[in-house]
This record gives structure tokens, C-alpha cells and sequence, in this order.
């Protein structure tokens, strides 16, 4: 008989030392889909100066915030087109992509049930893999905005900030912006990741779980284009999700920035819940 | 009640707290987003009134109106009052919701519709002293008999004016005529008609103030501006065109010409419209109605509120007001934003206003504080997000320069460019486009479209500029000017040309010049000075700004016959700013989601960590003292699904230290779903199990001594066997050096392979990795489920042997005995590996014991013979023998003392030919019959 803890555990095991972030971290960064997803948003700013090198000069001329205008005027210019073009869909895959995956992706692998009888207890398992994936995304967020940053100056130069309506910002001033946009975007986006992780745990197919978060983003935003919902509209979750252009104004508009931020806590806060309600107190068959 | 039943209560009460607390939690987070959203959404909680309609005769005419009286205003509680006139083309309702908000603020709001407009009966007279100041002055008169209303004096009413546009020229004239008007804040209003529809910016103002402009005689017909203005007093064509409305034209009362304009009005506006001149009893009727004829006779303190998106009451009129009413001492303020008659003014703008409107009143209604700044203007920053409307930042400064004292300071910008043609096209057509009067507003513009006909326009350029040019007034400049009639009418404006060349015009601003005694060579042409429009606006830097001489604009009626002139710059830019101060904008209340946002995170801690604690007393509380040394007690064991299926029906058994026990059952006996259960995978429905004493939940720390290999195999595809090994030990968190790697690897058998991708193993070989991770830390009691299956015979006998040496010591270290569990649907490999047997079929134990009681050798016999019937007859004739049965393989006997031998020889003795004799095991017939036919019984 060996000896044991105080808890009847064996010795040397304490259940706020099981899964550590950075074991979870070398568990999912070895991932092809992490190393692939990290490589292609290394690769789309590069894509698009691409396709601005090639493509014409003629942009259309439009009325409303347009970025794609004034994206080539300096590197920050074109991180806010990377963001302006990614906020809708691309980001929101990412998001989904770590939230939804992490826990599904255990269970279709059979790994759970090993982790769980470790036992890594369920909601400590639940708690380090929300952070991962946070910290995965949020590290999405900052490579693209840094490769945008680092290519675009090559490409266009460091130059001060072009607004669409023609006010100039400074490098300083513009880079607190970007900071505050990428602090907006990191945690509303939380939106599409509490909802991808809590299918996570309910469903076991990681497929299901990216892809159902990704699609009810979809319908979402489909919805909002329906201006005869009125109301309605405004308490979907993606009514906010550009609201980080207000920061382009002077002063910044952060009203809209600020309801999508109570907007991500509420809806957060249902979807963790019934995460944590339902993988407490699920049995684990898979 | 049972002691099952209680246990299960109590154990449900147990938990119920954890539960609780979450949900609390959550609860309180949503709620605190959802009321701080709701907070943000609606505005400060305002009073409540009651809306009274009224109808008042004035001057023979019947003029509709409505009074708001704020809650708890009445005789004994009376308020101050304000009447709020509306604009042109409007009516009472066009106000309501300015009205409204001032009632809000405990004012006594009256609003009415103008003669000639809404249901108000007469005919329009252009703020005529005789009907339509008469008519405010009724309503003062109405006011002053209101109870609820505070009096001055007797018939003299604490009121306040505003309005926009005609209504503020209304509250203008009212408090020139009516000395009773103790506050007046007139919006987007004119100082004189006359400037306002025939503009001429030549030369320069020599007031020091910011907008001033020149009003210099014989001006330029503002022909698109007067034509719908006159238009909209004739019907609502304005609300028509920005309404888009596709309804046919209302039929008009009356004279289809002059709608309901008085005769004396319509004749001024045909014959100006006719010959794009005034002549002087025109002149003298539009002045009439002008606030500047009687600005010397205000004394009421008055802020006059203009819109820098104005191209029909530009900045210049407030400024003209202002300076009008300051001559004679009275308290003047002025506030510019970022809207006007040609757009709506940002949100933040709008919002100011209403503040400014109901701070100045407050203060000279009933002695609020003393507003800050005598002049604020506003600047757009951007387009909304949400709405696409301009957004703006505000700058207050203590005074207007140049209005009491001082004068607007001014730099010089150069201007470069040689002198050049500009033709005047015959007819005045194409003409240059500047702004279409009120359209803006439907197009969502935010600055004029600006577009010059080739060759009608001289331009000139500053370079491109080092450092942004901030522009708060109207800037001047020198021109030399030729033309062959010695006269010209030109168009002055500047653009912003941004670092890619394009051009706007901002706020689609122009200045009309019209010049005489022109020399026909511009070297001989005296430099003359014009004024140009008005902006608050900041030509950022990399920016030039160009000024543009037009000879054409299609919103002012030009002459007939073409002209060719000549134009060149003779001085520089003179551009004026006003420094000032940020006005604070109504920040977003950040602060307060911040500290929403720690105090739930806060609170979540502090319930996590109650639960916590809580929930660890309760572990280690549940512990059985008197089994802490045995490896698995299983009590009562039921397992429900949610669909009715009962895998596990009250299943008790116990394994003791140092036994290797089967599980052994067909497959869907329950064997699985009883180690998911060990496992703390599933939650029984009922019953218990402890491990060495502890009571097994979830995530319970005793899981640790326990090593598990339960349905298949659960690898990270993308790593090696070894990594995965590894990382699954560092996730346990327990030191490296007890998880034994190199004896597990061992166990595994996988060699090299062990570097290898798990992608790429075979079944047998993930089975053995995971019999490997099982064994990691070599845990008091090992699982395993099924470990044979899809291993190769000898494979087979190697892992018997590994358990047997795991549970007798002599395979690790420490040389300490373990315990193993295993499960199997064969009942062969139990006996082999085995030796202790627990037997499951259909949720329910069947027996249990060592593996000879329950599977061993037993005393009963199949024998076959030829002549079975024969055979019964001689068995059942012998003693010492306890049954016989007849079966188609054969007689099956239960032998009771007899020997084998004799039974043999009993038979051959009476003749029947014995073929064969198998000894049969116990449990065999009920396992054969469990398992079914055909099934691998070896």
C-alpha cells in the first residue's frame, strides 16, 4: 500500500495542479489545426497587399465608413482594413475555432475520460481550457494585427492615420486606437466563443460545435440586415460587432462599443453557465 | 423511507448549494449587464406634464395651440414659460418634441402653428411686425393669464422664445417689440432677409468677430434657396422631398401662385425671382421682417445658435445678430454646430443643444448657473457608426473675439497661381455645383459634392501644408479681377485637396462677389478684398487647400450674356481661429461598466471559493474509515439512463488488496457502465462505490490511485506515444519521477514505434499504449476494460503474465502488491488471468467469488452415449447419483459420491456405449445460455 494525502489522492496529486495551462498549451499548439490556422493569418495581410499591388487604383466611391479607401495610406491605415475585413467572419471562425473545438475534439479523440479520471476535476478542466483557448485567440488577434502592422510599413510606410472622412491621427495616437480596437474586438468576440464552447460540451463532434457557432454568428447577421425586425435587432449578438470604427472619430464614439461590451457579459454569461451547469453534471459516454 | 432513498436526498442536498451559487452568479452578472444597458439606452428620468390644446384668436384669425404643463406645476407651484415657435413649412407638431423635452425641465411650454401654417387660419406675412409679432405677443398675453405660469408683474409673464429658423426670427422680433421676453434663444435664424437671399461677400467686414461678413448691396439672387423656400410656404415640399413621398401634389387653396403668402409678400419674391434684383419697396418689406431693424431694442439676454451646415442662413447672419444685439449692451452667446439647413448636425450635437437651450433659460428664467463660454462651435470628426450621420468634437471659449472687445486673431496662408481666364458661359449654363439646397440631407453628404466646369473657374493653391490649418470664421483674400463689362459675378470657395488629389468642398460653403468697376486688363485691376464662407473645419496636414473663383453656381441666378474675366491672387490667405477649450462630450459611462465588471468578477471569486471550500469538507468528510483499505466496496450500484434503460441494476461486489478480479458478462451486461461509474465519468442513479474508502463522485482525488484503461483508447492523434505519455502525466500535475515512464514503456512493448505519431498505430498498438498510460504512476488499483481485445495470442499471454506480476509485486520497484480489475466478455480469459470473478448479465450480479468456487471444475458430467433413454434408465437406478437430465448432446449428470470411473463402468455393464465424457465447469450451461449459441467459449 502506498501512502496517500490527507484526501485519500495519491501522493503528490493536488487538484489545483491538474492540467496546467502551459500542458494544455503544448497539447493543442502541436495541433495541425492551430499551426495551420496561426500560418494563414500570418498569410492574409501579405495576401491582400498582394492583391492591392495588382489590383487597379479605382476604388468606389461610397458614402458610408469605407476603409478599403484609405488602406493603402500607412501600415495602421491598413490594420484597420485587416480588421474591418475580418471582424464579420474571419475572426469570428478563429474564435469559434479554439472555444469550439477544444473540449469536442477530446471527447471525438476519447481523451476526455482519461483527463476527467486523472481526474482533472470538470470544472477546473472547463476553466483551463477557456483560458487556452482565450489565450490562442487573443494571440490570433495580436499576430494579425502585428504581421498587419509590420508588412503594411513595409509596404505603405509609417505614416499618420487617414480616417474615411479625411481627419489624420497621428502613429501615437493611432496605436493607443488600434490597442483599444483589438481590446474591443479580443473580448466581444467572446460572444462567439462562450456559444462555441458551450456546444463544445454538448455536443462531441468538433465539427459541430465550430461550425454550429459559426453558423448561428451567420443568421445572426443575416437577421440584423433585416431592418423590418426593428428593435429586435439591436439585441442581437452581432449589432455591435463594428462598433470599434467609433474609435476613428474624435472624440471616440465608444457609446455603441460600450453596449457591445455589456452585450458580450450578458451573453457570456448565459452561454458559460450552461456550460458549466451541463458538463458538471454530464455523464461523460463518449 | 429507505436508506437508499435517504442517502440519495442527502446527497442531493449536498450539492444543491454549489448549484446555487452558480446560478446566483450568473444571475447577478446578467442582471448587471442588462440594467447598465437599459441605463445607457434611455436618457435622465424627466417630469411628466399634460398636454392642453388651445385655439386663440388673434388679429381675426384663429390660431391653433398647445400648452404643456410639467406635473406638479399649478397656481400655488407656478413655472416659468417658454414658447417655442416652429420653422417654415412647419407647424406646432414640427416642435413637439423640443417642447416635450423643455417640459421635462418644469417649464410651461406653449406651442402654436404660425398663420398660414398647420390648422391655424390666415395668410403668411414673413414675420411681420403686424400679424405674425402680434400674434406672439397674444400668446403672451395668453401666458400672463395662466396661473400656472410666474408673473413679472401684472400681464407680464417669466417666458422664454426659441425656434428654429423662422420661428427664431419670430422670437427675435417678439423680443424687439415686446419687452416682456426675458430670455430668447433664436436657432438657425437670419439677421436680415435681404443679406440672406441676395449675399454679396465682396470686400471685407471691419468687425473684429469671427464670421463677419461684408453685406455689401446688390447681391447675388440665391435662386434655388428662395424658390424652395417660398415653395414650402406655398405647400410641405421640403417634407416631401426628404420624405421621398410619391404621393401626387396636394391641390392649394387658393391662388396657385402665391399658396397662402400675402399679396405684398408673393409680388417681392415674383419680382426678385423675375429680375434677380430688389428693388427698394421690396427691399423695405423684407427688412421688415428682418431682425435687424430692431436688434438695438433687445434686452433680453439672448444665445443665438447657428448651423455651419447652412448655405441658406450661413454663420454670418448669427454673427451679424450677435453684434446687433451686443451694441446696445444686451448678454449675447453664440453656439455653431455641425448641422443647419443642409443636415441634421451629429447626435452629440443635437444633444448639446437641447443642454445649451435649457441652460440658458434656467439661468435667466430662474437664476441656474451661469453657463460657461460665450461661444462654442463644433467640428466634425467623423461619420457615425451606427446612423452614418457626422460626428463632431466641441471647443468652448470665454467669448466671441471681437464682440464686446478685441478682434478674431488671424494667420496669413500664401496662395500661388498665375492670373487666369474664366469664362462665363452664355445662359449661365452648365453651371459649377456647390450644394443642393436641403437634398443633403437625403443623400447623407457630409461635404458638397463641388464640381467646376472646366474653364468657368480660377484656382489657386496653398502648398501642401506642414501642420494642420485650424479655420473657426471666415477667411479673407485680395483678388485682381478683369472684365470686359467692368462688372463680374464670381463664386468664391475653398476646397480641401487630400494627398491623393481629391477634392471637397466643405460644407458645400460659397461666397457670391459680385464686383464693378472692373479695368478689362487684370494688370491694371486694383486689388479688391472678398470675404469667403464661414467654416469651423481643419484642413488637415499633407492637405492643400485650394481657393476656387467660379463663374457659375447653380443655386444663384446669374446674367444672360457670356463674359470672359481674367483673375489673379494679390495677397495671401487670411484665415482666423479662435482658440478655445474642449467641451467634454457625455463621456460613455466606462467607469461604472469597469467597476460592474470587477465587483461580479469579484463576487464570482468569493462564491467560487465558499464553494470550494465547501465542497472539500465534504470530500474529505465522506470518507469510510474502515475501508480505507480496500481497494473497490461497490453498494447497491443502479444505473438509469434518461430514456428508462437500466444498464446497472443494484450491483454490490468487493475487491480486495492484492486480488486480480473479473469482471466477466456479455457484452451490454454493464461491465462498462459500471467502470465509467468507478471512474466518476457517470453519476449513478443510485448506490455508491469507494475506492480504499472514498466515496467516488466526479473529479474525486482518490481517481488518482486508480488507473484506467476503459473503452478504447484516447490519444492525441498529432503526438507520439511518448509524448502523449508525458503530457498526460504533467497533466495529473503529480512529480514526473512517480510516473515510472520507462516501466510503462515496457509494459507497452511498442519499441521504436513509441516516437511515432499515434495517427500511425495499428489498434494493437494504441491498445497496448493505453494499457501503458494506465499503469502510469503504477496506481493502487488498475482498470482495465477489455484489454485483450485485438491483441495477437502471444500478446495475450504477455499481458497476463504483466498482470500478474503487477499485482504480486514483482514487476515494479517497490515491490508492493496491487490490485486489478479487469473486464471481459470471455470467460476463458477470466480463468486464465483471474483470480477472483465477479459475474454481471443484465445490469444484475449473477455470482462472485474465487475464480475455482465459481468457474472451477464441478461435480456434473456430460456424457454421451448411443442409447440415451437406456443410459437415464441405468444412471437413475445408481446411488450416488444426485440428478439426471436427458439433452440432445447428451445425458448431463450430477455425480454425488460417485466416481467418473464407476459411472463409466455402470454403463458399459448394462450395455450402453459410452462415446465420450466431459467434465463440465460450473456456470458453464448459465454462461453458454447468457452468451448464446455459437459464442467463443474455449
Amino acid at each position: 500500500m502506498t501512502s496517500t494525502e490527507p484526501s485519500g489522492a495519491a501522493l503528490g496529486y493536488r487538484p489545483g495542479a491538474t492540467l496546467g495551462i502551459r500542458v494544455e498549451l503544448s497539447r493543442q499548439l502541436k495541433r495541425r489545426r492551430t499551426t495551420a490556422a496561426f500560418a494563414f493569418l500570418v498569410a492574409l495581410p501579405l495576401l491582400l497587399i498582394l492583391a492591392f499591388t495588382v489590383g487597379s487604383e479605382e476604388f468606389e466611391e461610397g458614402n458610408q465608413v469605407n476603409l478599403v479607401d484609405v488602406a493603402t495610406a500607412s501600415s495602421m491605415n491598413f490594420v484597420l482594413f485587416v480588421m474591418f475585413a475580418t471582424t464579420g467572419f474571419f475572426l469570428v471562425v478563429v474564435y469559434a475555432l479554439f472555444f469550439g473545438d477544444t473540449i469536442a475534439s477530446e471527447a471525438s479523440w476519447g481523451s476526455l475520460r482519461y483527463l476527467l479520471a486523472a481526474p482533472v476535476p470538470r470544472a477546473r478542466l472547463l476553466r483551463q481550457k477557456f483560458a487556452v483557448a482565450l489565450i490562442l485567440s487573443v494571440a490570433a488577434l495580436l499576430t494579425l494585427t502585428v504581421v498587419s502592422l509590420v508588412a503594411g510599413t513595409v509596404a505603405y510606410g509609417w505614416n499618420p492615420v487617414r480616417t474615411p472622412v479625411g481627419i489624420t491621427l497621428d502613429q501615437g495616437e493611432a496605436l493607443l486606437r488600434i490597442a483599444a480596437i483589438v481590446a474591443y474586438l479580443a473580448f466581444t468576440l467572446l460572444t462567439v466563443g462562450s456559444l462555441a464552447f458551450m456546444l463544445s460540451v454538448v455536443t462531441d463532434a468538433p465539427l459541430a460545435a465550430v461550425g454550429g457557432a459559426v453558423f448561428m454568428m451567420i443568421v445572426a447577421s443575416i437577421l440584423d440586415a433585416v431592418e423590418a425586425l426593428g428593435e429586435i435587432r439591436s439585441y442581437l449578438p452581432t449589432e455591435n460587432q463594428y462598433a470599434w470604427v467609433g474609435t476613428l472619430s474624435t472624440p471616440m464614439q465608444t457609446e455603441d462599443m460600450l453596449t457591445g461590451c455589456l452585450q458580450t457579459l450578458a451573453y457570456s454569461a448565459v452561454f458559460l453557465a450552461v456550460t458549466w451547469w451541463h458538463f458538471g453534471r454530464k455523464d461523460v459516454v463518449s | 423511507m429507505s436508506e437508499r432513498a435517504r442517502s440519495i436526498r442527502l446527497t442531493a442536498l449536498r450539492r444543491r448549494p454549489r448549484r446555487t451559487g452558480i446560478v446566483l452568479v450568473v444571475v447577478g452578472l446578467i442582471v448587471a449587464a442588462l440594467v447598465a444597458w437599459s441605463v445607457l439606452s434611455t436618457g435622465d428620468g424627466a417630469t411628466g406634464f399634460r398636454a392642453e390644446d388651445l385655439t386663440v384668436a388673434a388679429g381675426g384669425e384663429v390660431l391653433d395651440a398647445t400648452i404643456l404643463v410639467p406635473d406638479g406645476v399649478d397656481a400655488d407651484h407656478p413655472a416659468p414659460a417658454i414658447v417655442v415657435a416652429h420653422g417654415f413649412g412647419g407647424s406646432k407638431q414640427s416642435v413637439r418634441s423640443d417642447a416635450e423635452a423643455l417640459a421635462g425641465q418644469r417649464y410651461v411650454v406653449l406651442t402654436y402653428s404660425a398663420r398660414g401654417f398647420g390648422d391655424s387660419t390666415g395668410e403668411i406675412g414673413l414675420n411681420s411686425p403686424d400679424f405674425e409679432v402680434a400674434d406672439a405677443q397674444a400668446m403672451l398675453d395668453l401666458l400672463a393669464q395662466r396661473p400656472e405660469v410666474e408673473q413679472d408683474g401684472p400681464g407680464d409673464p417669466r417666458v422664454g422664445i426659441t425656434g428654429p429658423s423662422y420661428g427664431g426670427a419670430l422670437a427675435l422680433l417678439t423680443a424687439g417689440y415686446d419687452d416682456r421676453v426675458d430670455a430668447v434663444v433664436p436657432q438657425i435664424t437670419w439677421n436680415s432677409l435681404v443679406t440672406a437671399f441676395f449675399p454679396n461677400y465682396a470686400g471685407a467686414s471691419a468687425a473684429g468677430t469671427p464670421a463677419a461678413a461684408p453685406q455689401a448691396v446688390d447681391g447675388v439672387f440665391k435662386k434655388l434657396w428662395a424658390g424652395l423656400f417660398f415653395a414650402s410656404g406655398a405647400a410641405p415640399i421640403l417634407d416631401q422631398l426628404v420624405a421621398g413621398d410619391g404621393d401626387a401634389p396636394p391641390l392649394l387653396d387658393g391662388d396657385p401662385l402665391c399658396g397662402r403668402f400675402r399679396p405684398e409678400i408673393c409680388a417681392a419674391y415674383v419680382e426678385a425671382a423675375t429680375t434677380g434684383r430688389l428693388s427698394p419697396e421690396s427691399a423695405a418689406l423684407l427688412e421688415r421682417s428682418s431682425p435687424a431693424s430692431i436688434l438695438d431694442r433687445i434686452t433680453a439676454p439672448t444665445l443665438l445658435i447657428q448651423g455651419e451646415a447652412d448655405s441658406l442662413f450661413p454663420l454670418s447672419e448669427a454673427d451679424a445678430n450677435a453684434r446687433g444685439i451686443a451694441a446696445s449692451g444686451t448678454e449675447v452667446a453664440l453656439a455653431w454646430y455641425t448641422g443647419g439647413h443642409d443636415g441634421a448636425g451629429s447626435d452629440a450635437d443635437t444633444e448639446r443643444l437641447r443642454e445649451l437651450t435649457s441652460d440658458w433659460f434656467d439661468h435667466h428664467l430662474r437664476a441656474g448657473p451661469e453657463p460657461t463660454g460665450a461661444f462654442e462651435y463644433a467640428q466634425v470628426t467623423g461619420l457615425s457608426t451606427t446612423n452614418g450621420r457626422p460626428t463632431s468634437e466641441r471647443t468652448v471659449s470665454e467669448t466671441y473675439p471681437g464682440l464686446v472687445e478685441g478682434s478674431t486673431p488671424r494667420r496669413s496662408v500664401e496662395l500661388t497661381g498665375p492670373a487666369q481666364p474664366a469664362a462665363y458661359p452664355p445662359g449661365g449654363s452648365p453651371a459649377a455645383i456647390s450644394l443642393i439646397p436641403g437634398l443633403s440631407q437625403l443623400t447623407g453628404l457630409l461635404d458638397g459634392v463641388g464640381v467646376d466646369v472646366p474653364g468657368q473657374a480660377a484656382a489657386f493653391e496653398t502648398g501642401v501644408l506642414d501642420e494642420p490649418l485650424q479655420v473657426v470664421g471666415s477667411p479673407t483674400v485680395s483678388l485682381r479681377v478683369a472684365s470686359p463689362t467692368g462688372q463680374a459675378v464670381l463664386f468664391a470657395k475653398l476646397y480641401d485637396v487630400d494627398p491623393d488629389g481629391q477634392a471637397s468642398l466643405p460644407q458645400g460653403l460659397v461666397a457670391p462677389i459680385r464686383l464693378t468697376g472692373l479695368p478689362t486688363s487684370v494688370e491694371d485691376a486694383a486689388p479688391v478684398e472678398i470675404t469667403l464662407p464661414a467654416l469651423a473645419y481643419r484642413f488637415e496636414a499633407q492637405h492643400t487647400v485650394r481657393l476656387v473663383l467660379a463663374t457659375t453656381d447653380q443655386g444663384y441666378l446669374t446674367p444672360v450674356e457670356p463674359v470672359l474675366y481674367q483673375v489673379a491672387v494679390a495677397a495671401e490667405l487670411s484665415v482666423p481661429s479662435v482658440e478655445g477649450e474642449p467641451v467634454d462630450a457625455a463621456s460613455t459611462p466606462w467607469i461604472p461598466f469597469l467597476l460592474v465588471l470587477a465587483g461580479s468578477a469579484l463576487a464570482a471569486g468569493v462564491v467560487a471559493w465558499l464553494l470550494s471550500r465547501r465542497r472539500r469538507r465534504t470530500e474529505v468528510a465522506d470518507v469510510d474509515p474502515a475501508g480505507v483499505g480496500v481497494p473497490l466496496v461497490v453498494t447497491g450500484l443502479t444505473k438509469a439512463y434518461a430514456d428508462g434503460f437500466v444498464a446497472v441494476r443494484d450491483l454490490s461486489f468487493r475487491v480486495e488488496a492484492g486480488q486480480v478480479v473479473g469482471l466477466l458478462g456479455p457484452n451490454g451486461a454493464g461491465k462498462t457502465t459500471t467502470l465509467r461509474m468507478l471512474m466518476g465519468l457517470i453519476t449513478p442513479t443510485a448506490g455508491e462505490l469507494r475506492v480504499f474508502g472514498h466515496r467516488v463522485h466526479a473529479g474525486a482525488p482518490v481517481l488518482s490511485r486508480l488507473g484506467a484503461f476503459v473503452e478504447g483508447t484516447g490519444f492525441l492523434p498529432h503526438l507520439s506515444g511518448r509524448d502523449n505519455l508525458a503530457l498526460y502525466w504533467r497533466a495529473t500535475g503529480r512529480p514526473a519521477a512517480d510516473a515510472r515512464f520507462d516501466e510503462a514503456l515496457e509494459i507497452s512493448g511498442l519499441g521504436a514505434a513509441v516516437d511515432k505519431k499515434v495517427r500511425t498505430y495499428s489498434q494493437g498498438m494504441r491498445q497496448r499504449l493505453a494499457i501503458a498510460q494506465a499503469m502510469l504512476g503504477l496506481p493502487d488499483l488498475l482498470v482495465l476494460d477489455e484489454p485483450t481485445n485485438g491483441l495477437d495470442p502471444p500478446q495475450i499471454r504477455e499481458m497476463r503474465a504483466v498482470l500478474r506480476r503487477y499485482v504480486d509485486g514483482t514487476s515494479t520497484a517497490d515491490g508492493t502488491g496491487r490490485t486489478v480489475l479487469v473486464s471481459s466478455h470471455l470467460l476463458a480469459e477470466v480463468e486464465q488471468t483471474c483470480t477472483h470473478v465477479v459475474v454481471m448479465h443484465r445490469g444484475a450480479l449473477v455470482a462472485q467469488g474465487t475464480v475455482v468456487d465459481v468457474v472451477g471444475e464441478s461435480s456434473s458430467v456430460l456424457v454421451g452415449v448411443d442409447d440415451r433413454p437406456r443410459a437415464v434408465e441405468v444412471l437413475r437406478s445408481l446411488s450416488g447419483v444426485l440428478e439426471v437430465a436427458d439433452t440432445p448432446d447428451g445425458v448431463v449428470v450430477e455425480l454425488n459420491g460417485l466416481e467418473r470411473s464407476g459411472l463409466v463402468r455402470s454403463l458399459v455393464g448394462a450395455g450402453v456405449g459410452v462415446q465420450q465424457l466431459t467434465p463440465r465447469r460450473r456456470l458453464e450451461d448459465v454462461f453458454i445460455a447468457l452468451v448464446g449459441e455459437g459464442h467463443d467459449v474455449d
